[in-house]
């Protein structure tokens, strides 16, 4: 269960953010988790919302964009995503490849502020 | 009207641990000391493989040290402190992985340019210890003979992140049933092209191998 670990880090990143930008809460949290990078997506929401509790992101929906695995295939000479997790090998031509260039991430991508009182403008 | 206020941030969730872990890496390589971090399920043999790690390398008279982690107890660090080096228990208390900062906190007061490799050996889990980078040089994954040839399929994320990989206990291979060729070519599939040492601490098969490999490996660590 080390996507609690991963939740207290959102949000203490988000709420870093938020003080930055003049405060607020948050309506949607996005993230973006590549298949590779041992994050299970639904344990991470559960993680989420406990870690979030009396924070700004307590009410936030959270998105999760999932990356697939990206290898570098060396025969085709181009990128290429691949339909799951293994085996590291161009679905094009078979050819083996663990030159991986994406599918590792963690990130949080953005934060969708609640609109009260945010009419200012 | 005004759409949402949209902050986009793009941060790495694991930045923290990231940028500490980098720094790390970058003293012990200017240190000549090469780091390995151990990752594997619970069972495989990391602490056996690495007491006896440990003893041969003391044994040839080079200086080396262990950091282990573990949920509770320290008696990992009580077996590996028999080996003669010196030897921490980091216990994460529930935690399923180490983290660079526990990794920096328990070398506080060790003489790092004194050493020459230092293992870390981390919490048994095949799936929490893939994010974190404790700035170490060498990731090794280690699959022992019990555990059947298809975990590198069901747990990808550990050994595509590993950087050389150990197959453990190989002296029950035989009463196992063990399918070597379907082992490696398991590895192969999740990290093509990454070497596997095939080792017995018991009988001390693949021992030599997997040394010299740390022996060339630090060397690059003086040249590069």
């Amino acid at each position: 269960m080390h996507e609690l670990s991963i939740a207290i880090r959102v949000i203490d990143l988000a709420e870093g953010h938020l003080r930055a930008a003049g405060g607020g809460r948050v309506a949607t949290v996005r993230l973006r988790v590549g298949l590779l990078a041992g994050a299970a997506t639904e344990a991470l929401r559960s993680a989420l919302a406990l870690a979030a509790q009396g924070t700004p992101l307590e009410a936030a929906t959270v998105e999760i964009e999932e990356v697939p695995v990206r290898i570098w295939c060396p025969a085709c000479q181009r990128e290429v995503d691949l339909p799951g997790l293994v085996p590291l090998a161009c679905p094009e031509c078979g050819e083996r490849s663990g030159d991986v260039r994406a599918g590792g991430e963690l990130e949080l991508e953005s934060l969708v502020l609640a609109a009260e009182a945010e009419d200012a403008a | 009207m005004s759409g949402p206020r949209i902050l986009e941030v793009r941060t790495k969730i694991l930045k923290a641990n990231d940028e500490l872990a980098r720094a790390m890496r970058r003293e012990f390589e200017r240190l000549g000391l090469l780091v390995v971090n151990m990752v594997s399920s619970p069972g495989t043999g990391k602490t056996t493989f690495l007491k006896e790690t440990l003893a041969r390398l003391a044994a040839r008279g080079e200086a080396c040290a262990a950091v282990v982690g573990d949920l509770e107890t320290d008696n990992d660090a009580r077996r590996l402190a028999e080996s003669g080096v010196p030897v921490r228990q980091i216990n994460t208390h529930g935690l399923c992985h180490l983290e660079a900062d526990m990794v920096a906190k328990h070398l506080e007061g060790w003489d790092l340019a004194g050493l020459r490799y230092l293992f870390i050996e981390n919490v048994g889990n095949l799936v929490c210890p893939t994010s974190w980078d404790l700035g170490e040089s060498v990731r090794l994954a280690l699959l022992s003979v019990t555990e059947g040839e298809d975990k590198p399929l069901k747990y990808p994320g550990l050994f595509n992140t590993a950087d050389v990989a150990a197959l453990t206990k190989l002296d029950l291979a035989q009463a196992c049933e063990f399918d070597h060729a379907l082992a490696l070519a398991n590895i192969d599939a999740v990290r093509p092209g990454m070497r596997v040492f095939e080792t017995s601490a018991k009988t001390g098969t693949g021992l030599d191998e997997w040394l010299g490999y740390l022996a060339n490996r630090r060397a690059t660590l003086r040249a590069g």
